[in-house]
């Protein structure tokens, strides 16, 4: 089995502030970290590999600060990684950033799978995998976990409205996989010092890939952000309500009857 | 028909105002899903304050006796393709006859409800037709001076909106999250024209196979007036958050951890990835408050919180703050609501 999978570095969103007066992200001082369901799509790919034996190969579209979270993912078991980084791969909207990461697996070769995670947690729209799937011109199965290899063919569970299904398709395919379909491993730490010294990333820009400036980035995107807001948090009364168990429980029974 | 069909052809090209919308209403084994219909009243708003029309696109094996009520919520045109390949959505059969559809009649817009098949089916799309994509849109306008749509796009968990619009293709797209838009009311009154199109599909063209499916509509948790959420705090005991529940007459939701261990459906997940509440009450157990669940619980009136943790976010959220062991309090209060019940 020869896997992709492709791997974002987002910021935590929990520590993401937003600008009233500049209408801007604030992004100094966030920590990163390798996108929660791009770890659940790593873990597949690397399980399935245990099964079925190949390689795995992590693909990040991303400035070269997300370099230590593709050494994590190789500690993690990953093959090869691959970071695509170019000034002018900036600010792209989901078709620009599927067709850079199509070129890139094309650029790599024959595969049998490529995964993706369910959502970005930061831009969240779901829509790279499906997209990729497409320039690609290959099957997808979208939202997946449980995600066997049976005679030849990929079989997963898809998770749809009120409830699932069992899709089978021929490879290659695409596969979105579902945040926390799995439990991600942690990385090795003897293959940890040997992914951090002596591993040699591969870095492609834009000439590398062959794409034109106008495809790619901020020109490539197909979709512009007139202004960013805020949903300003609804007004809360924050009020304690203290006391023993019992008196706890008497007090909240009353807010409890007051709000019917 | 003809009056519609002319109306379009000669609005095309000259007049700005001829703007058709297309809305793609996903079914499930003959059931429609809601959030198609509630797409379907917005683009029926728009079309209206634009002066233009809405068709409504349907696939599905045998799918004519939906038409109708289609045509009552809304659209001037009901389109539907039958095939035996379209019975089960795959990705692949759906987007190639939507695909030839959206060439043939060359639509200015088109919404597409952001469940998972609506999502995969727009990504791929927005990728065939070289358009413009808005992702699960909370918020549709018409910009003035264009008359292009600007869409609300949520992100970082739901806390911050990009208004955005499609700069290049020939049609604008967006998915519009569920739970967000209005269904009209069905009306008698309304005639809408409902048309047969051609699903040319080859068995090659079906690339996955749906072998199985296990589908049970449950009471939406958006629609619920009292909720109990239970989180991981809770250490995947539910006996008592659902006794709470039983007792305020209310039901049972979860952070998303819950429901990816498998606990409960996944429709019964609070947040960015589930449902946004809109109860008059919500009692929010062993919860953090992280952004992409808070976004669940902003609309709901008055939210009591349970949490071992002063620190914890969750607080920020909540009207009724109780520092402290839910295992300890739930007795109290499920005998406090049961005693006073009697
Ligand atoms: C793309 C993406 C989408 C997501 N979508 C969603 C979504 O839609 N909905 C969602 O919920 N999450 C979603 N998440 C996950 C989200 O980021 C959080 O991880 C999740 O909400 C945390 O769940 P929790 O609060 O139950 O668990 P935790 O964060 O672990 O919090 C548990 C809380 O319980 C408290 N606690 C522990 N023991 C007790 C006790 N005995 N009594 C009282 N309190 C106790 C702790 O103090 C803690 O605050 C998403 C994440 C990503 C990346
Ligand atoms: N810049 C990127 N580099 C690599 N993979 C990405 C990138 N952006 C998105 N993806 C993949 O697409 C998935 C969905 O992202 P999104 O469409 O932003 O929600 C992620 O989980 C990743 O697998």
């Amino acid at each position: 089995m020869k896997s992709l999978v492709c791997m974002k570095v987002a910021p935590k969103v929990d520590q993401i502030k937003f600008d009233e007066v500049k209408k801007t992200i604030v992004r100094e001082g966030v920590e990163n970290e390798i996108n929660e369901a791009d770890k659940n799509a790593l873990e597949a790919a690397l399980s399935l590999k245990e099964t079925h034996g190949g390689t795995v190969t992590v693909i990040s579209m991303g400035p070269p600060s997300f370099e230590p979270y593709l050494r994590l993912a190789v500690s993690m078991g990953a093959d090869d990684a691959i970071l695509l980084s170019d000034r002018a791969f900036a600010a792209a909207d989901t078709f620009a950033t599927s067709r850079v990461l199509a070129q890139a697996i094309k650029k790599v070769g024959l595969f049998d799978l490529v995964f993706c995670g369910e959502a970005s947690s930061d831009g969240s729209t779901e829509q790279v995998p499906s997209s990729i799937a497409e320039w690609l011109g290959v099957p997808q199965i979208t939202y997946a976990n449980n995600i066997k290899i049976e005679d030849s063919k990929v079989v997963g569970r898809r998770v749809i409205t009120g409830g699932y299904e069992i899709i089978e398709s021929q490879l290659p395919v695409l596969v979105s996989v579902e945040l926390g379909a799995n439990t991600p491993r942690f990385p090795d730490f003897r293959r940890k010092r040997w992914a951090d010294k002596e591993f040699k990333l591969t870095v492609w820009n834009i000439q590398d890939l062959g794409l034109n400036p106008n495809d790619v980035g901020l020109l490539g995107s197909y979709t512009i952000v007139k202004e960013l807001k805020s949903l300003p948090a609804p007004a809360r009364k924050g009020e304690f309500v203290t006391g023993s168990p019992q008196e706890i429980a008497k007090k909240l029974a009353q807010v409890i009857k007051a709000s019917a | 028909m003809s009056q519609i069909l002319l109306q379009k052809e000669e609005g095309k090209e000259e007049n700005m105002n001829g703007h058709e919308i297309f809305v793609f209403i996903e079914q499930t084994d003959g059931t429609i899903e809601d959030v198609s219909l509630e797409v379907l009243g917005k683009a029926r708003e728009i079309a209206d304050k634009l002066g233009g029309s809405v068709t409504a696109v349907l696939f599905g094996e045998n799918v004519e006796s939906l038409t109708g009520e289609v045509a009552k919520s809304g659209a001037d045109l009901v389109l539907y393709g039958e095939s035996s390949l379209l019975k089960d959505y795959t990705t692949e059969a759906y987007a190639k006859v939507f695909e030839a559809q959206i060439r043939k009649r060359k639509p200015d817009v088109l919404l597409i409800g952001a469940t998972h098949n609506g999502a995969s089916l727009a990504a791929s799309l927005a990728i065939k037709l070289g358009s413009g994509l808005m992702a699960h849109v909370i918020d549709l306008e018409i910009e003035s001076d264009t008359g292009k749509l600007l869409g609300s796009v949520p992100g970082f968990g739901g806390s911050i909106v990009s208004v955005c619009k499609c700069s290049k293709g020939d049609i604008e797209m967006a998915t519009v999250r569920p739970g967000i838009f209005k269904q009209r009311e069905p009306s008698t009154s309304r005639i809408g024209v409902i048309q047969r199109i051609e699903a040319d599909l080859k068995p090659e063209d079906k690339k996955c196979k749906v072998l199985e499916r296990s589908v049970k509509r449950t009471e939406e948790l958006a629609r619920t007036e009292r909720v109990v959420v239970a989180g991981l705090g809770c250490r995947g005991e539910l006996s008592l958050p659902k006794e709470l529940a039983e007792d305020i007459g209310g039901s049972l939701g979860v952070s998303r951890p819950l429901a990816d261990k498998g606990l409960v459906p996944k429709d019964k997940v609070v947040g960015s990835t589930g449902s946004s509440l809109n109860a008059k009450l919500a009692i929010v157990l062993g919860v953090s408050g992280a952004a992409h669940f808070s976004s669940g619980i902003r609309d709901v009136k008055t939210v009591i919180a349970i949490n071992t943790d002063s620190n914890s976010q969750i607080f920020k959220l909540a009207d009724y703050c109780v520092k402290g062991d839910l295992f300890e309090i739930l007795p109290y209060l499920t005998a406090e609501l049961e005693s006073s019940s009697k």
